[in-house]
């Protein structure tokens, strides 16, 4: 399946937009990435091996936080994961 | 330095005027050309800020949103190079707030100060470094491009810091 990485850590993947991997679960993917690019992971993941709170996985359209069984979900090879890290900010803090 | 239209940077500067008194926010699409160190933009996407109980001061793009416009992008060999908000009633200065929740290494955020609903100065600030713990902002300069008829690049008008 394919895994589409977000431009700031295509520096890890060799520039690559998207890295392909064989898993069957969401968590299957992302190590299997991990695994190939072993600088990722602590990007992704804190050090206890939860995803950081500003890193979002998307399951095609679905956030993994959502869905039922999260990184457990089943996956097959037409199934796409999206790394998106999020975008907010704001001039509350500055008043 | 960030390279834009000048319609795509006026666009970003009307989104925030549209907006006020909350904040505006979208994506900037184009390319990134790492020798030369520039984010060229080539395309702009507004998005719908989803913080509607602090929409003054606080805006959250929605990933599906940021999911979309890089699917949009790379239909068109396009990636993210930045990110434009506004600061309604507030410098065109990134704020603490700006700085922990920017996690887009390399990327552009452009920030417009929007005062009394017209819009004042516009910076961008490059993130630079490449983790939580080196990361950095850093200002640059905003280098417009003047197209002609033609659409041609007929001259470069540079700005920075400076107020419209
Ligand atoms: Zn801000």
């Amino acid at each position: 399946m394919k895994i589409h990485i977000p431009t700031p850590l295509r520096q890890f993947t060799h520039g690559q937009e998207a890295v392909e991997v064989s898993a069957s679960s969401v968590q299957g993917a992302l190590d299997a990435l991990t695994l190939s690019a072993p600088e990722l992971r602590r990007h992704l993941f804190t050090e206890d091996g939860k995803l950081r709170s500003f890193v979002n996985v998307y399951l095609n359209e679905d956030d993994v936080r959502y869905l039922p069984a999260k990184e457990l979900t089943v996956t097959t090879d037409v199934d796409e994961l999206t790394i998106i890290p999020s975008i907010a900010g704001g001039s509350s803090c500055c008043r | 330095m960030l390279e834009i239209s000048v319609a795509d940077y006026e666009a970003m500067r009307a989104h925030g005027e549209e907006t006020y008194p909350h904040e505006c926010c979208g994506i900037l699409l184009g390319r990134t050309d790492v020798a030369a160190g520039n984010n060229e933009v080539t395309r702009i996407v507004r998005a719908g800020n989803t913080r509607t109980d602090s929409a003054h001061n606080r805006y959250h793009i929605a990933p599906e949103e940021l999911i979309a416009a890089q699917r949009e992008g790379r239909e068109a060999g396009l990636d993210i190079v930045g990110f434009y908000h506004s600061h309604p009633d507030h410098p065109a200065q990134w704020s603490a707030t700006d700085f922990a929740e920017a996690h887009w290494y390399g990327c552009s955020y452009v920030i417009t100060a929007v005062e009394g609903g017209r819009a004042a100065a516009t910076n961008s600030f490059r993130l630079t470094g490449a983790d939580e713990e080196t990361k950095g902002f850093k200002g640059e300069e905003i280098a417009i491009d003047v197209l002609g008829a033609d659409g041609e690049v007929t001259g470069v008008l540079e700005m920075e810091g400076k107020t419209r």
